[in-house]
């Protein structure tokens, strides 16, 4: 810690930053543009102009910018200074000459962060009365406008883009006062992190298309903390709601988990939850269709059914919360109550959960994966399986060459200076998969193979660091490779092995294993992060033992004639043939779901269920951190979070509603491990300073008028018993806990750079914590053995070709797959091939091909070119052709037309 | 009056070629120098008082002295000749180029030889033809020669160069900003710290020098120290290439001892103003440097001197103003060059120049307003060195600072008269 | 399969510069150059083709080739003009010559006369300030203008 004399107050701050994060996070307000938390400094907008003393008895000092000094002991320092003021002023007051001043028909109006740096330096009266230059706009893709007209170059989105995400299709083009942000020609970006150009961009450039096709000004959105469940990560957000649709998705900043940024399939893909596909109502099947029914109806029939039955099958799912789970295991008894995935799935996320609960090594968040310094990832393509972790690994891979840097005295927070001593090397960072991902142009070697092989790689590797395991490599190749990769793991600070579930390969996940004791029991500050299927995949098999195999045999004979299914369709998990048969043997089939599927379709009654905008829960993530999900706004039809369905099913007659502060207190008694949970949030009864905290913006307009077309009397407000939010904008109007923050706003800070205000230093952790609770650690005393069983070599099958699932961002998530701009992305469907394989079968790029799919013929077009070992094909996941179909699986191919 | 860098060369418009050169001496300081000891040249040249003739005027050796030659050095250091002259109102690198590329060459090995470079560069800005074709044929004879490449003359001492034709852009000729150019980027400058001789071309430790620099390195080693520092007039040290361009009887180029007076280049050897025309103002060093006027013309054309007397020396070649041309018209020409010369990444260079430009084009044009004067003002002081991130719209703001000191009442003409009275 | 803009020579030229390159990223100035040198200009395909050579994305190319005046994206005739108008040769009548070119050829700065033969642009300081107004015609230097004197330059410019 050093002295710092800000305007002649003294401080104490931490010497390694620069002087404008130090005076934001004093929480001064010091205007900036260029500079990012994330991305750091460059020097480039000049906005941030402070005067710099040289000695007490300077009092002239001179201007300087405040992101590209450094602190340093007994500095004295003035932002108030005239000289500093007048600068700044004058600085918006150039950047204003070429500004379209379109604020009034501007999406970022209201939260734009230059308005906000143009009222802080007072600067009002525009001198200028010459022309502005006009640049013409590109169509970007489906996620991001494009208004060129607004830049004020401040250089953050090519650097965001290119240097942060490593994306390659989005430049700087052109010099002086006719610099272009966009791509070498129109087209959709590429980068599977374009949304984040929304929030970084402190203008109108770049703006969510998919809030732009149903605007609403930020203050007066109703919002809500929630979590994403497009995958497993647990990335934090904001919904904002009016009038009754979902408008858009923010990132909800999370110093441990997404940080700053989200994925676009997180951002853009929530759109399903507006789908005319929606399930509103409580329905029954009457003569081949679905008939309305009051809630209240269909309550007392379901619970007529339970009552009288013997009993009640219960499916749970992985997209729903614990709290959903947990409720309908307890309507059906733990013995009728599985885990709504297949056994193959859902052992191997139990093994996941074995090794993070009692295994050696930590699993570090998805923040601090940020800080290790060499990588090893088998068998997953992170940034189509869990997107955010491969912006996170990207950050990594910069660490070792960054010692260059730091070598030559260059402070973390000098961006350009650190790039231009790096020079783009990176790594160590090493890539085993099934097929070509866009990390490899990161990696330092990638190694292609069957998932079998690729745990044989890492097995080669345990072996190679810990002498006393007796793993051989399968070939001079592997063992080469593996001794490198060891190499570097050993020479590392902080190694990080990434697996995952997606292959359903447990060799993988064993070898991961490996590797990570292997490395703790050599003294490293070992990481081992495993990728999982779902959302709250965890969740779902913590609460239940059993999968839907055994579901699917115990139905049989007849016991049951009633099934409860939630938030699941099962012809996605499972084989038509067997599902079908499964739905006939019950004469009720209850669905509590959100879209129609082919499981609703054949169900005999419909509950409502309310997607992640419309509920309230629990959901743990692939790290084992719950977190809460709040809902944005009640919804004027019968949706509402399955618990509280679930809750209703089983109320006595009389009994008063149940809240989600009783169904947590239910469900850790009767699962103590997950104590945790229940303050992952504070409890519904939190107040700050005797007021709940609102969910709208103070300014939020229209309430009076909203409803006026159905009754002039302004409606109350909803009660909202379930949580501390309320919703309303009257409440507390403050800070609130980082769990309950529904939107970002400071006085003077209406863009999401309020987010500076919400943290107790810039770039760091919030005010009362990051969210979530972790609910594993690495056991002290482990006595946790390696996994020493071997997989055979994979041999191909003559004729035949194993197929692997193929994970695309945009398509393999089943629910933001229904979302338009999602859907616009997602790939057309193909059939991969491994290269050599083709060629020996005549087959050429783009022919159409004939595949066997669990008896079924399908002609698909054949891609190559992608890296598949030999033996083995891909079909991308989520195609509905493959639903329910378990992978890997051999299948025939042959030419379409030749018989 | 001894010229050393200027009194070989030849009057046909050809270049010396190696052997031309060696006879005049040519290549002996590069026998001399391997003889020494690195930081024994350094010292040398720091002793001789050679300033930066680009235009920036810091110490030669000084600079060569930031690089850390010891023993747990960096392997791999550059140096780059900075031959993409392109300041308005300067041509006397031209003529070093075009006319004795080897003395250049020598200059350069001597000098990645102080540094311990191992690799050199000369980028050369893209007009200059007829140098490029000089530089290609004088490095290959230098290489043939042995001067360059491995073991040169069994010292031990390896250095490869290569010349690097630029594709324009005014922006390359800042020191960073050209290794940003030789690294295949966008000639954007580089903040400094970190320096270059820490972190330069491609992040090695790098010195970038003027070719005027260079060029005097070799007669410096030969002649010594004090032999350079008596060349100039007030004992700066060395000669100077000074040019005059504008409505002179004589514009052309001289080497004369640094520290002339500014009259005696303007009247002795530029022969005074084309019948007709009166002396009104000049700009010393090329267009990014302040107006010195007739009250100034005793002035000792230094470093020292003319930065006492409100302006730069800059590169030494002058621009004069008559009374016939219209400063304000002189400005704006000036102002449109560097508003269109920004490379876009600062906020006051990049949206402050084309404003001035704007507002000069419209007092020209007989539409500008007496507040006009005021924002121009503003900007001067707005681009005033350290506010904005590299030196081009500093210097940008030299001129019309002094325009707006010294011919006030010229602009205040234009507003008054709605109209420029010099058309 | 569209015809390739980059030929072998124009390959093998580009891979011959950047062996002494520590990154084939900074070669790419260098492959604008000698495209241009060899078709006049540099096409959007020309980009893309040095973008794959030199494995950097196209959008990095053309953030490079934008930025610099001096590469022409877009087609030129087989006579480029470069006319000097900085501060010397404005004080010494380039204006004047700049309006007799554009008499003479009936095109302004940035156009092209018919059957590709001129075209017109703007060049900062040439360097030649002793001997201005000066004009660049291809990688000639043409200095000491007046306008008689021009109309005799560009006949021998077929």
């Amino acid at each position: 810690m050093v002295k710092l004399f800000i305007d002649d107050k003294a401080y104490e701050v931490d010497g390694s930053k620069n002087l404008l994060e130090t005076s934001l996070s004093l929480g001064l307000n010091l205007p900036y543009f260029c500079w990012h938390p994330a991305m750091h400094s460059v020097g480039a907008c000049r906005q941030c102009a402070i005067i710099k003393y040289k000695d007490t008895d300077d009092k002239k000092g001179k201007l300087v910018m405040a992101c590209m000094e450094p602190v340093a002991d007994n500095l004295r320092i003035s932002i108030e200074a005239p000289e500093a003021h007048a600068f700044r002023a004058g600085n918006v007051e150039a950047l204003m000459t070429n500004h379209p001043h379109d604020c009034p028909v501007c999406d970022e109006g209201g939260e734009c962060h230059l308005q906000d740096m143009t009222v802080m330096t007072g600067h009002n009266q525009r001198r200028y009365c010459y022309t502005k230059r006009t640049h013409n706009n590109q169509y970007l893709g489906p996620f991001v406008n494009h208004e060129m007209n607004r830049c004020i170059q401040c250089y953050r989105c090519v650097r965001f883009y290119k240097d942060y995400a490593g994306g390659k299709d989005l430049d700087v083009f052109a010099a002086h006062d006719d610099v272009y942000f966009g791509r070498q020609e129109e087209g959709v970006l590429e980068s599977e992190f374009s949304g984040n150009l929304v929030e970084v961009c402190p203008t109108g450039v770049f703006t969510d298309k998919t809030l732009k096709k149903h605007y609403t000004r930020k203050w007066d959105l109703t919002n809500a903390p929630s979590i994403c469940h497009q995958c497993s990560l647990g990335c934090n957000i904001i919904t904002s709601e009016r009038y009754g649709t979902i408008r858009r998705v923010l990132s909800r900043y999370n110093g441990d988990v997404n940080g700053y940024f989200l994925c676009d399939r997180g951002r853009f893909g929530y759109e399903y939850v507006n789908s005319s596909k929606r399930i509103l109502t409580s329905a029954k099947m009457l003569n081949g269709s679905f008939a309305a029914i009051t809630s209240s109806d269909a309550v007392q029939e379901i619970k007529a059914i339970i009552n009288t039955a013997n009993s009640v099958v219960g499916i749970g799912s992985p997209k729903a919360s614990l709290e959903s789970n947990f409720l309908l295991r307890e309507l059906v008894g733990s013995t009728n109550f599985y885990a709504g995935v297949p056994a193959h799935e859902g052992k191997l996320i139990r093994q996941v959960i074995e090794i993070l609960d009692n295994g050696k090594v930590k699993t570090p968040s998805l923040s601090e994966a940020k800080t290790y310094d060499a990588v090893f990832i088998l068998g997953e393509d992170v940034t189509n399986t869990a997107p955010m972790l491969a912006l996170a690994l990207r950050q990594a891979a910069k660490n070792e060459p960054n010692e260059v840097a730091r070598a030559l005295k260059i402070p973390d927070w000098n961006d350009a200076a650190t790039r231009e001593a790096v020079q783009g090397v990176t790594g160590p960072f090493f890539v085993a998969t099934a097929h070509d991902t866009k990390l490899d142009d990161i990696a330092t070697q990638v190694y292609h193979a069957h998932p079998d092989q690729i745990a044989g790689l890492g097995n080669a590797v345990a072996g190679n660091i810990n002498k006393q395991l007796t793993f051989v490599a399968a070939d001079t190749e592997v063992e080469k490779l593996s001794i490198t990769i060891s190499a570097a793991l050993l020479a590392a600070k902080k190694p990080l092995i990434i697996a995952g579930t997606s292959l359903y390969n447990e060799a993988i996940v064993h070898a991961a294993a490996n590797i990570a004791y292997a490395l703790k029991d050599q003294g490293k500050d070992a990481g081992l992060i495993y990728i999982l299927p779902e959302a709250n995949s965890i969740g779902s098999v913590l609460l239940a033992d059993q999968y839907l195999e055994e579901a699917f045999k115990q139905a049989v004979p007849k016991e049951a004639k009633s099934i409860i299914i939630l938030e699941n369709d099962l012809y996605q998990r499972m084989d038509k043939t067997g599902t079908d048969n499964f739905l006939q043997l019950f004469t009720n089939i209850i669905s509590l779901d959100y879209l129609e599927n082919e499981t609703t379709r054949n169900s005999t009654l419909l509950l409502p269920a309310g997607t992640f905008a419309e509920a309230d829960g629990t959901i743990i993530s692939n790290e084992g951190r719950a977190q809460r999900f709040y809902q944005v706004h009640v919804p004027e039809n019968d949706v509402r979070s399955s618990w509280k369905w679930l809750a209703e099913l089983m109320a006595g007659y009389d009994s008063s509603p149940v809240h989600l502060d009783e169904v947590i207190a239910r469900l850790i008694t009767a699962f103590p491990a997950l104590q945790a949970i229940q303050s992952a949030a504070p409890s519904s009864g939190f107040r700050e300073d005797t007021q709940k905290i609102p969910r709208s913006p103070q300014r939020y307009s229209g309430r009076t008028a909203m409803y006026a077309d159905k009754n002039v009397s302004e409606p109350r407000p909803p009660a909202d018993p379930d949580s501390a939010l309320s919703y309303t904008m009257e409440g507390y109007v403050g800070i609130p806990p980082p769990t309950l923050t529904p939107f970002y706003w400071s006085p003077g800070w209406n863009s999401v750079q309020a987010i500076n205000k919400y943290q107790i230093e810039v770039g760091g952790e919030l005010h009362g914590g990051n969210p979530g609770k972790r609910l594993f650690e690495p056991a002290e005393n482990s006595k946790a053995d390696y996994f020493k069983i071997i997989p055979a070599a994979f041999s191909p099958k003559a004729g035949e070709w194993l197929v692997l699932p193929l994970y695309h961002i945009f398509g393999s998530d089943e629910l933001s797959a229904q979302s338009p701009a999602v859907a616009e992305r997602i790939p057309q469907p193909y059939i991969a091939l491994n290269d050599s394989d083709a060629i020996k079968a005549g087959i050429g790029e783009g022919a159409i091909v004939e595949v066997l799919l669990n008896g079924n013929k399908k002609w698909l077009p054949v891609k190559l070119n992608i890296g598949l070992p030999e033996g083995v094909a891909g079909l991308p996941k989520g195609l509905q052709d493959t639903a329910g179909i378990a992978f890997p699986f051999f299948t025939t191919l042959k030419i379409a037309g030749n018989d | 009056m001894e010229k050393p860098l200027t009194q070989h060369i030849k009057n046909d418009g050809s270049w010396l070629t190696l052997k031309e050169y060696e006879k005049t001496g040519g290549y002996s300081a590069l026998k001399k120098a391997l003889q020494m000891k690195p930081a024994e040249i350094t010292q040398i040249v720091t002793d001789s008082g050679l300033k930066g003739r680009g235009g920036a005027g810091f110490s030669t050796g000084k600079k060569w002295s930031t690089i850390d030659i010891s023993e747990n050095a960096a392997k791999l250091k550059y140096l780059v000749a900075n031959a993409d002259e392109m300041e308005p109102g300067s041509f006397k690198d031209r003529f070093l180029l075009e006319g004795n590329p080897h003395q250049l060459i020598e200059g350069i090995i001597i000098g990645a030889y102080a540094i311990q470079a191992s690799f050199s560069y000369v980028f050369l800005r893209w007009a200059y033809h007829l140098a490029g074709k000089a530089l290609t044929q004088s490095i290959q004879e230098a290489y043939d020669a042995g001067y360059l490449g491995k073991n040169i003359l069994g010292s031990g001492f390896n250095l490869d160069m290569s010349l690097h034709i630029s594709v324009g852009r005014y922006m390359c000729g800042e020191e960073t900003a050209m290794l940003n150019a030789l690294e295949g980027k966008r000639s954007n400058p580089r903040a400094k710290p970190p320096y270059p001789s820490n972190s330069g071309l491609f992040g090695k430790p790098t010195i970038v020098n003027n070719v005027e620099t260079l060029s005097n390195v070799p007669h410096i080693i030969n002649n010594g120290a004090d032999w350079f520092l008596k060349l100039s007039k007030t004992g700066e040290g060395g000669t100077k290439l000074y040019g005059a361009s504008g409505k002179v009887k004589k514009p052309g180029l001289w080497e004369l001892p640094l520290g002339i007076s500014l009259r005696e280049l303007l009247e002795n050897h530029a022969g005074g103003m084309l019948d007709g025309y009166q002396f009104k103002g000049v700009l010393p060093g090329g267009g990014s440097t302040d107006f010195l006027l007739e009250e100034h013309l005793d002035v000792a054309m230094d470093y020292a001197s003319v930065a006492k007397a409100g302006s730069r020396l800059g590169t030494g070649t002058i621009i004069v103003l008559d009374d016939k041309t219209c400063p304000v018209g002189m400005v704006h020409n000036l102002e449109r060059f560097f508003a269109q010369e920004s490379c876009g990444w600062c906020t006051p260079c990049r949206e402050g120049l084309p404003w001035t430009a704007k507002i000069l084009n419209a007092l020209e044009t007989g539409t500008g307003k007496m507040e006009d004067l005021n924002i121009l003002e503003f900007h001067t002081h707005y681009m005033a060195p350290g506010n904005t991130f590299c030196a081009l719209a500093p210097g940008a703001m030299e001129p019309l600072q002094s325009a707006l000191k010294y011919f006030k009442a010229d602009f205040e003409m234009h507003i008054h008269e709605h109209k420029c009275p010099w058309k | 399969m569209t015809e390739k803009i980059l030929t072998n020579e124009d390959i093998t030229e580009i891979e011959k510069v950047y062996q002494h390159f520590p990154l084939r990223s900074a070669a790419c100035i260098e492959g604008l150059k000698i495209i241009q040198k060899n078709h006049r200009w540099v096409s959007d395909d020309a980009v893309k083709e040095l973008a794959e050579l030199l494995e950097m994305s196209p959008a990095a190319i053309d953030s490079v080739a934008t930025y610099y005046s001096l590469i022409f994206r877009r087609p030129v005739g087989r006579h480029v003009i470069m006319v000097c108008d900085s501060v010397s040769c404005w004080i010494m009548g380039y204006e004047e010559i700049l309006s007799h070119l554009k008499d003479r050829l009936k095109i302004g700065y940035g156009e092209t006369t018919p059957e590709d033969r001129f075209t017109l642009l703007s060049i900062c300081c040439l360097g030649t300030c002793d001997h201005a107004p000066a004009i660049m015609i291809n990688d000639d230097l043409h200095r000491d203008l007046t306008p008689d004197k021009l109309d005799a330059i560009l006949e021998t410019y077929k």
